[in-house]
């Protein structure tokens, strides 16, 4: 029944179904903390806000995660045209991974924080706490095992194979990803050293390698879906990393303007980060020109469609809302507030969700056996659950825009209100994101509908 | 794109440039490590101000609060809360240790984390070393 071109790609289905799973988790706290902003003791002190936080930002890390190597398991054989070298290694790590995940959540709902520190032997290396990287620090030794093991299988395949622009790009970005996590464990006394090499982890990886890991994958897609010249996708990608690079690392001297850091960086990250837009442009004029210079009709829409709204919601999200509050005499203001939240939503959509999202999509029909595309009625249902996610993500951050706006103006300007004060004065606009986040969900829902729609397959045409 | 732009060259850009950045951003970061002892107040690091971190992480302030900026947006701003409260220790004490354990009625609460007295001394000293960082005059004004 399988209608793939190397039967270990299958590997990448339970790796695609893992991180929809999670990403339907992920939402659901998203629900959740979204109603604790405007209903404070909502289920308090049974899931706190920190808690109900770390579960929403830890899921979406790790369900992006489950993407990029079920991504990365899927295109890697068939770029270098051989087998997975080691399809139960690969197995191995996703039950590995999944448990350790698992585990992980489940570590921050049932017992305290501080109790999860204690027994997991915080104490003998510290390195939980901080945003994005409050997993224990067994957990996090668990995910350099597992991105080795990964790394290893996926080297194993591309080295002694062809060696594409989109596989050499793929595994660059993922060995990036890997490295910069190793600074997850260094936890200076110092609070500003601390936060300097934090964010080689967080800027480092969505601003820097994370980039590699996008624009290989949607290079792929858009030469598989559109039959465009490889050559000049290439040349394109080339373009786009090199960008991402020249303007994201420099770029990162935007997080330096006010942790202790020397004044330089105002300047340096103003003019650099500035300019961090711009391969994100050039993703949108990828996907358009290439779909614009098709040489064949693919199929599965569906999947065209999510390709260029990466496009669009990543230049967006990560382009233009970035460079909102990117100016250090703006962020001076703006630095800490729902601005910030408004930016991360759609960033991480646009550019990260959406590019997994696209990738499950173009690749779910060859592992699910229905030949290169679903039938029209699911493809009808995927896309109408892009427009309802999407939609509703434009809405969340126009709203969550709209509330930073405010408490820039209300606490930031003058001697300023307290900071709870400007809560409860913006609360409107947290009512108007959370009835956004409903819609989002029922997107999603609809989304995870879609895959069990009867459909007649022919009429989405097996190759 | 035409044949006079080759991926090659495409390929080169990427190289070079990737290159040049990173040694740069190598440097800069050596020069920063060589200037940060004039901003970030080092010289109150003591092993209270190094537990009170610890207690800071483990606890997962970070999750609701932010600190010079950084962390959720759900509750104020603490890398100048000693300033706020009056550069007072006993008063940060006092408000964490008056943390009703069921919340407030329809309000957001800060949990009660039953921290012993060595651990509210410490915490409060991690947030007068933080609020005596030198952030390039950030936050604007005394609310955070």
């Amino acid at each position: 029944m399988s209608t793939l071109k190397y039967q270990t790609q299958a590997v990448a289905k339970p790796y695609f179904i893992a991180a929809i799973g999670l990403f339907v988790g992920q939402i659901i706290f998203g629900l959740i903390l979204g109603l604790q902003y405007v209903w404070g003791d909502f289920l308090f002190p049974e899931i706190p806000f920190n808690v109900a936080r770390m579960v929403h930002t830890n899921l979406l890390i790790v369900w992006l995660l489950f993407g990029f190597m079920g991504a990365a398991y899927y295109l890697v054989p068939e770029e270098s045209e051989r087998e997975l070298y080691s399809p139960k290694l690969a197995m191995w790590l996703f039950w590995i991974f999944l448990i350790a995940g698992a585990l992980t959540v489940l570590g921050y709902l049932m017992v305290p924080y501080a109790t999860l520190a204690k027994v997991t032997g915080n104490d003998l290396l510290p390195t939980m706490g901080r945003e994005f990287l409050e997993q224990p620090t067994l957990t996090k030794i668990g995910i350099v095992v597992v991105a080795l093991g990964f790394l290893y299988n996926i080297a194993m395949t591309i080295l002694p194979g062809r060696k594409t622009v989109v596989n050499v790009v793929l595994l660059t970005g993922l060995v990036g990803l890997a490295v910069l996590f190793l600074f997850s464990f260094y936890n200076p006394v110092n609070l500003v050293k601390d936060k300097f090499y934090w964010w080689w982890v967080v800027h480092l990886w969505v601003e820097g390698v994370w980039e590699l890991i996008l624009g290989a994958i949607l290079a792929y897609v858009l030469i598989k879906t559109t039959g465009v010249d490889r050559e000049v996708v290439d040349k394109w990608l080339y373009l786009i990393i090199a960008m991402s690079f020249i303007t994201g690392i420099i770029g990162t001297g935007h997080h330096y303007y006010w942790i202790g850091t020397p004044e330089y960086w105002q300047l340096l990250g103003s003019i650099f980060s500035a300019l961090e837009p711009i391969p994100f442009f050039m993703m949108t004029l990828l996907a358009f020109g290439a779909v614009g210079k098709r040489k064949r009709e693919h199929p599965n829409k569906a999947t065209v469609l999510w390709a260029m709204g990466t496009g669009v919601m990543a230049f967006l999200g990560a382009g233009v809302w970035g460079f909102l509050h990117t100016l250090a005499p703006v962020n001076f203001y703006t630095h800490g507030t729902q601005i910030t939240a408004a930016h991360g939503h759609m960033a991480f959509y646009g550019a990260y969700a959406m590019i997994v999202i696209t990738i499950i999509s173009y690749a779910m029909p060859y592992l699910r056996g229905q030949g290169n595309a679903a039938s029209w009625k699911q493809q009808y249902m995927e896309m109408w659950s892009f427009w309802l996610m999407t939609i509703a993500m434009v809405f969340i951050t126009l709203f969550l825009t709209g509330a930073g706006i405010l408490q820039t103006w209300l606490q930031r300007f003058d001697d300023g209100l307290p900071f709870m004060v400007v809560q409860e004065k913006i609360s409107l606009f947290y009512w108007m994101r959370e009835a956004a986040g409903v819609v989002f969900f029922i997107g999603l829902i609809l989304y995870i509908v879609s895959f069990f729609v009867k459909g007649d397959q022919k009429e989405g045409g097996i190759a | 794109m035409s044949e006079v732009f080759s991926k090659s060259m495409a390929r080169n850009i990427y190289f070079g440039g990737s290159l040049f950045f990173v040694l740069l951003f190598l440097s800069l970061t050596w020069h920063t490590n060589r200037e940060l002892p004039k901003t970030d107040n080092r010289q109150a690091i003591t092993e209270e101000v190094a537990l009170g971190k610890k207690v800071w992480e483990e606890n997962n302030c970070v999750g609701c609060h932010s600190l010079l900026g950084e962390g959720a947006y759900f509750a104020p701003e603490l890398g100048n809360v000693y300033k706020r409260f009056g550069n007072s220790k006993e008063a940060i004490k006092a408000f964490l240790k008056s943390r009703p354990v069921n919340g407030i009625p329809g309000r957001r609460s800060m949990p009660q984390f039953n921290l012993t007295e060595e651990e509210l001394d410490a915490i409060a000293e991690f947030l007068k070393y933080s609020s005596e960082i030198d952030a390039a005059g950030w936050p604007p004004n005394i609310q955070g």
